[in-house]
């Protein structure tokens, strides 16, 4: 069943999954035109999506970096990959089932983008929805490699972890500057509201599509 | 929940002026002596329909004695901010609290022909969670529905501050107060706020004994009643300077900050300037250096009068008080419109230049002195009280009973309830529609006045208009 998932499709799904957070309105697109808007200077724009995608990045290692701590221990591989991809199916369900907002975002302030955009992302858990995607890619990169040393492993995977989150980040802020760049220069604000469409329930979908994944490639 | 924003979320005020006009207004109707219920009147606005400019359907609660005052919607423009994530509410329900009994209606008027009541709130739940009573000013925001109260707690509502408190934007239940440190904050009436730019400001009418049964003329003498706004740092929830206009601006009523939110200023409304009976609107802003400022931008003068046409309250003054007891801003922020009650005029001023506003508009109706008719040649009850403005700022309606107890006071021998429109010109200018003039049902006096889809002085935008 390893040999139907190869390493591209893997990484592919990591910028896919970057462009999908990034188009979201809900990750924070639309606070880069207003900040550029407020401030009446384009320069505001890249200033405020710079600050949205540390904070997606750090909520992406965050949740990253455990588990490629946890992949030392070998010999529950397949418990972690298992376990793994039951909480994030867990949460997609819960997401589905209390379809209310989280209210502590609200108390933000505007000013710090990067703080919302990292509790924006972990309260969604956009970082979870690549753990299994994550944990995949290990394994087949330790196929790939043989047996190594728990240490070198580790190290390995701590590198994948932050490329994985780096890669995600970057797709995820070309798409969300894109949009957020044609919507500021040619079509104006009254795009906002008519591009912007209820995820909800495919972003629970999402993540329980992912988490089944995980399972799956687990087995 | 929608699939997609509701279609009257605005990202800017310039995308709301833009949007299609109103077809219904809803109005509050009060019984004055709690004899009748209260409800409020949904009135058809659609030029083109057979019923235009009547009350086209009732909505009457089963209890007396709540009088109805101000009024909000659940969900406006605000909600197109992806800070707060409530991107798919519907603008569907109307929050009426009751001044007086603190009880609080969700109307559901998603079809304005058949609303109806969707939830009751008891005033035993308002004064348990919250501590406060007789809830006024609703706007939603960041974390749902605000509500600011006159009242503290215990019977007469002085036990403890007046002050805002905050429900659950879907199941409307009461979460708890918003004050994290109000700071010298002790007498409340309205509220708003510039949601980028993170601030609210706050204002003071009085504590309950000094409204409830009528002004009460040794407090007013005095200058007790409220004269300072408040500046809070609203995600904090703290108040960061309090602002006394002085003690002779007895009652700074309606906020109305500027809706574009990349500018810092706003309006206030107040009373009565007891030292010259004269009405006036302050105009606040933020200095260079993050410090609020206020200066007095208009004054309007009272106007002298012969004792014997005046009521007992006012016979010893020997002259008109404008009472400026509401204020409106139209969304682009460019005409700000100002009741004088007392006098029976309703005034438009530009105010492009929001600290030298200039007088474009007058309408005269109603009046202690005056009594100026309509021009259909009907009476106008006491006199042009809340105003609203429709969101492409071309049509103004407005009301005229100030509060149940102080209407009687000021207009002793007046009764009646009326809404009236006008049109405003391409420059400015105020004409009253010969037309346009509602009759409430006997023995019910109007009030505030929401319209469909939002105006002037319910959606908060979070994108400016450039």
């Amino acid at each position: 069943m390893q040999d139907m998932i190869s390493v591209t499709a893997l990484w592919w799904a990591v910028i896919v999954s970057g462009l999908y957070h990034g188009l979201n309105p809900g990750m924070g697109w639309p606070l880069a035109v207003s900040a550029a808007l407020m401030e009446r200077r384009i320069g505001a724009l890249p200033k405020a999506l710079a600050a949205l995608a540390f904070g997606h990045f750090l909520a992406m290692t965050a949740i990253l970096l455990p588990f490629s701590l946890m992949t030392v221990l070998v010999a529950w591989e397949r418990e972690i990959r298992l376990g793994a991809g039951l909480l994030v199916i867990a949460l997609g369900v819960y997401l589905l089932i209390n379809r209310r907002h989280p209210r502590f975002l609200a108390r933000v302030k505007p000013s710090r983008l990067a703080l919302w955009s990292f509790l924006a992302a972990m309260a969604h858990g956009a970082g979870l929805m690549l753990v299994p995607i994550y944990l995949g890619i290990c394994k087949l990169e330790e196929l790939d490699a043989g047996h190594q040393a728990a240490g070198a492993l580790m190290a390995g995977n701590l590198v994948t972890a932050f490329v994985v989150a780096t890669a995600h980040t970057l797709a995820m802020t070309i798409a969300g500057g894109v949009i957020a760049a044609v919507i500021y220069f040619w079509l104006g604000l009254k795009f906002l509201s008519s591009t912007w469409f209820n995820l909800d329930i495919v972003w629970a979908l999402s993540l329980i599509l992912v988490g089944v994944f995980g399972v799956y490639s687990a087995l | 929940m929608n699939l997609r924003p509701d279609p009257t979320f605005h990202a800017t005020p310039k995308l709301a002026m833009q949007a299609p006009v109103e077809n219904y207004a809803f109005t509050v109707m009060l019984s004055p002596d709690g004899t009748q219920s209260d409800g409020i009147a949904v009135i058809d606005l659609d030029t083109k329909s057979e019923t235009y400019g009547q009350i086209v359907h009732q909505v009457i609660v089963p209890h007396k004695g709540d009088e109805f005052h101000h009024f909000g919607w659940n969900a406006c423009s605000s909600s197109l901010s992806p800070l707060t994530g409530h991107a798919f509410l519907e603008r569907r329900y109307l929050i009426v609290p009751g001044i007086r009994s603190s009880r609080i209606y969700i109307i559901d008027v998603k079809e304005p022909l058949k609303a109806k009541i969707h939830k009751i709130i008891e005033p035993e739940e308002v004064f348990e969670k919250t501590g406060y009573s007789r809830p006024h000013t609703i706007h939603c925001g960041p974390e749902g529905i605000y509500v600011s109260t006159l009242g503290g707690g215990g019977p007469d509502g002085t036990d403890g501050p007046p002050g805002i408190f905050i429900m659950d934007c879907q199941t409307f239940d009461i979460i708890g107060r918003y004050e994290m440190d109000r700071g010298k904050q002790d007498k409340h009436y309205d509220f708003w706020w510039n949601l980028p730019q993170d601030y609210m400001v706050s204002s003071e009418w009085g504590l309950p004994p000094q409204f409830e049964n009528g002004i009460v003329p040794d407090d007013l003498l005095s200058n007790k009643y409220g004269h300072s706004i408040h500046f809070w740092d609203l995600r904090a929830r703290k108040n960061i300077q309090t602002m006394d206009f002085g003690d002779q601006y007895q009652m700074a009523l309606e906020i109305r900050p500027a809706h574009d939110p990349s500018k810092s200023y706003g309006f206030c409304g107040v009373v009565v300037d007891t030292t010259n009976l004269q009405g006036a609107i302050f105009t606040w802003w933020r200095d260079d250096d993050g410090k609020w400022q206020s200066k007095k931008t208009i004054t309007i003068d009272p106007v002298p009068a012969d004792p014997d046409d005046l009521p007992d309250l006012l016979k010893g003054f020997g002259a008109v008080p404008p009472l400026v007891t509401d204020i409106d801003l139209s969304l682009d922020d460019r005409f700000l419109y100002v009741a004088c009650w007392g006098l029976g005029e309703m005034h438009q001023y530009d105010v492009s230049d929001p600290m030298n506003p200039k007088l474009t508009g007058k309408v005269e109706i109603g009046g202690i002195v005056k009594d100026t008719k309509h021009p259909n040649g009907k009476d106008f009850a006491f006199g042009p009280q809340m105003v609203e403005i429709s969101r492409d700022g071309k049509r103004v309606y407005w009301t005229n009973s100030l509060y149940s107890s102080w209407d009687d006071q000021f207009y002793p021998n007046d009764e009646g309830g009326q809404m009236v429109m006008a049109h405003v010109g391409e420059n400015g200018g105020l004409t009253l529609d010969k037309d346009f003039y509602i009759e409430f049902p006997k023995g019910l006096r109007a009030h505030q006045i929401r319209l469909e889809g939002g105006d002037c002085s319910t959606d908060s935008f979070c994108y400016p208009s450039v």
